[in-house]
């Protein structure tokens, strides 16, 4: 076992990071306090390859793993990891349709998503389904070669900007399906911007469906199979929401420890005072701890573990918790200055606390291990 | 219509593997240079608008471009990084007799790899950052005898003309000539692209080729003992003397200080 990263995932690392470092740590502050959804970036992100990071090669994708994804998308976070969350939202979607589509669709979709041409969005949440997802009400009827979609969808990240939409609909009494939406269709409307304590570089709006024709080779995967369609994409999206936070934690941890050498107090750096001492080593260990974790889930999801969905809630539980609590201590040692928009440790932790929320809120992680931990034998498959 | 002779275009790319710019630089014990340990070593910014604009007209008209670059193991990475952008192949000149080189040697050397080598265009990046010598560049058109445009904005390439703005001392100036000739790249000329990760898997593919000082015809010619110029000892400029701070009411503080700029500084 070696815990190394290889010399290819060193190299995209440090893409990666260089990236991230020019083109959206210098601008995170301005676009989180304009609320500006940074559209010419992400399609330089894209230029690099971080749009469809495990998507197949012959759809545009880079064609890697969920491992060199999660290590690609934590140091993006580390340079915006409201953007970065966005990014990998639009690869979970383009992953999808690379996985699931029809041949037409995949070629259709895939290559204009990968290319950061078009961009995409997830409609799962409804406003009367939250945890209780598979609860929707927007449905779906067949007419013809058509399906007919009505409904309403809530707190779709990226709506009103996005081209492409993977829905789940009902297509019968207890039958979930998901299909490909493009915006331009006729019948689609957006609600309002949700004004957001996180996530503020991008569009959190409600999207209405009204007698949406969609034709019937959008549907992703079989009539009945959405929901799984809809885990299956969770999965791979709590492993990104879990690596961004690890990014914001590094990047909250990093600028902590700059500025306790920096910052003096009763004729000290704030370094030699020992509760922050203790503070900065339980950041660090608990940005290592979330790493790690997140990189498991992640390679359990790349060699089809039977038991990777239980993983992946584990790190997305694990991390998004820790990661706040590290951007949160952040704050506490720039003290008034961390309060204030001066410096990045107040955005880091807000963005962070979103982590905690979106992807399944961490209740629902835990609801979703428990169950498999209180199964016969599962202490023994779960290590 | 006459019959144009289409041939691809062959372009050198001449980099340099720098100091990260965010780093902090110590002089080594032995004051012959500054400390490499724990240094990370990136692509000297200028040489990045040099590497694109090779790129941006092999895109454009064809062709077939090499970087080539004279140092220690530090370059490897630099090298692969070029690569990473889209450079076809790279060149690392290295060997013992090339460490701690002065501008004119290091010349010598690319002069020595890329005089035989068909080149149309040979960019360079119009300083190292550290040395901040701005020499290579006009010293290697002299040893290749080719015409040179350095402190590039602009270029344009028709056949084998070339147009191109050059940034002079609050202005451009127009220049016009004909190739093969030695261009070296100044900020504004273009927004270099970030290697891709696609270009980084393929990077990792390519070989670089590595030269030495018998392979270029350089043996006992450049370096330790040869090179008109030696480096003396190199030292940390005297750390800057601690501000005064002027205290008192505004009046007093702008009297104050009026009298220091007077008597102590005299700039008034
Ligand atoms: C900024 C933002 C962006 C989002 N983007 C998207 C998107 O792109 N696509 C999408 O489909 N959705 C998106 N969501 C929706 C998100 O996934 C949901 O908000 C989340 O799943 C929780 O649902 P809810 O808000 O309805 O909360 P509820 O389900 O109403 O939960 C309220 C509280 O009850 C708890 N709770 C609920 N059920 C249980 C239980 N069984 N046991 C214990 N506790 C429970 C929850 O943990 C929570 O604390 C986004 C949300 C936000 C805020």
């Amino acid at each position: 076992m070696d815990f190394n990263l290889t010399e290819d995932q060193l190299a995209y690392q440090e893409v990666a990071r260089s990236f991230a470092q020019k083109e959206l740590a210098a601008h995170a502050s301005g676009w989180d306090t304009k609320k500006t959804f940074p559209k010419e970036a992400i399609r330089k992100a894209a230029e690099s390859g971080f749009c469809g990071v495990y998507v197949k090669e012959d759809v545009g994708g880079l064609g890697l793993t969920r491992l060199d994804a999660a290590i690609i998308f934590e140091e993006l976070a580390a340079g915006c990891p409201s953007t970065a969350a966005y990014i990998t939202i639009h690869n979970m979607v383009t992953w999808m349709i690379d996985e699931f589509g029809t041949p037409e669709a995949r070629a259709k979709f895939c290559p204009e998503l990968a290319s950061g041409e078009s961009f995409g969005s997830y409609c799962l949440t409804e406003p009367g389904s939250g945890s209780d997802a598979a609860s929707l009400k927007t449905t779906a009827v067949k007419q013809g070669e058509y399906y007919l979609i009505n409904g309403t969808k809530a707190f779709v990240s990226g709506a009103g900007e996005s081209d492409v939409l993977v829905v789940m609909v009902k297509t019968g009494e207890k039958e979930i399906s998901t299909f490909i939406i493009p915006t331009t269709l006729e019948g689609i409307s957006f609600g309002e911007n949700e004004k957001k304590l996180g996530w503020n570089t991008q569009p959190t709006k409600a999207i209405y469906f009204d007698n949406v024709k969609v034709p019937q080779e959008y549907l992703l995967g079989k009539l009945g199979e959405g929901f799984k369609i809809a885990l299956k994409g969770l999965d791979g999206g709590r492993i990104n929401v879990g690596t961004c936070s690890v990014g914001a934690a590094q990047a909250a941890l990093t600028h902590a420890q700059r500025y306790m050498q920096e910052r003096e107090q009763f004729g000290k750096k704030l370094a030699q005072f020992q509760a922050l001492q203790f503070m900065i080593a339980d950041m660090a260990t608990e940005v290592i701890a979330s790493r790690q974790m997140v990189r498991l889930a992640a390679s359990k999801l790349d060699g089809k573990d039977a038991q990777a969905t239980t993983y992946c809630a584990m790190a997305k539980r694990l991390a998004t918790d820790l990661a706040f609590n590290v951007c949160n201590q952040a704050v506490q040692i720039f003290g008034g200055y961390g309060c204030t928009q001066e410096y990045p440790v107040e955005r880091l932790m807000r963005d962070a606390r979103m982590h905690q929320v979106v992807e399944g809120t961490n209740e629902i992680m835990r609801v979703i291990i428990s169950k498999k931990m209180l199964e016969e034998g599962a202490t023994l498959q779960i290590r | 219509m006459p019959f144009e002779e289409v041939r691809p275009l062959k372009i050198a790319v001449c980099v340099k593997a720098v100091p990260d710019t965010e780093s902090k630089i110590v002089v080594a014990a032995d004051k012959s240079n500054i400390d490499f340990t724990g240094l990370r070593f990136i692509t000297s910014p200028y040489d990045e608008f040099a590497i694109e604009e090779a790129l941006r007209i092999k895109e454009k008209l064809g062709g077939e471009t090499v970087v080539l670059s004279v140092g220690g193991a530090e370059t490897t990475d630099v090298l692969r990084d070029s690569l990473a952008r889209g450079i076809d192949s790279a060149v690392h000149l290295q060997d013992p007799a090339f460490t701690n080189l002065d501008s004119l040697s290091i010349a010598k050397v690319l002069a020595a790899a890329i005089k035989d080598g068909g080149y149309d265009m040979v960019f360079l990046g119009q300083q190292g950052v550290g040395g901040d010598n701005s020499q290579v560049p006009g010293m290697l058109a002299e040893l290749l005898d080719l015409p040179q445009c350095t402190m590039t904005v602009k270029l344009e390439v028709e056949g084998t003309n070339f147009k191109a703005e050059r940034e002079i001392e609050g202005a451009h100036e127009l220049v016009e000539g004909t190739l093969p000739a030695v261009f070296s790249a100044q900020k504004g000329l273009n927004e270099p692209r970030y290697p891709s990760i696609k270009g980084v898997m393929a990077a990792r593919r390519k070989e670089i080729t590595v030269k030495n000082a018998e392979a270029l015809g350089l043996a006992g010619k450049v370096g330790n003992g040869v090179a008109p110029l030696k480096l003396a000892e190199m030292a940390a400029p005297p750390d800057r003397p601690q501000g005064r701070l002027i205290e008192g009411d505004p009046d007093s503080q702008v009297k104050t200080l009026v009298n220091l700029l007077k008597t102590e500084a005299q700039v008034i």
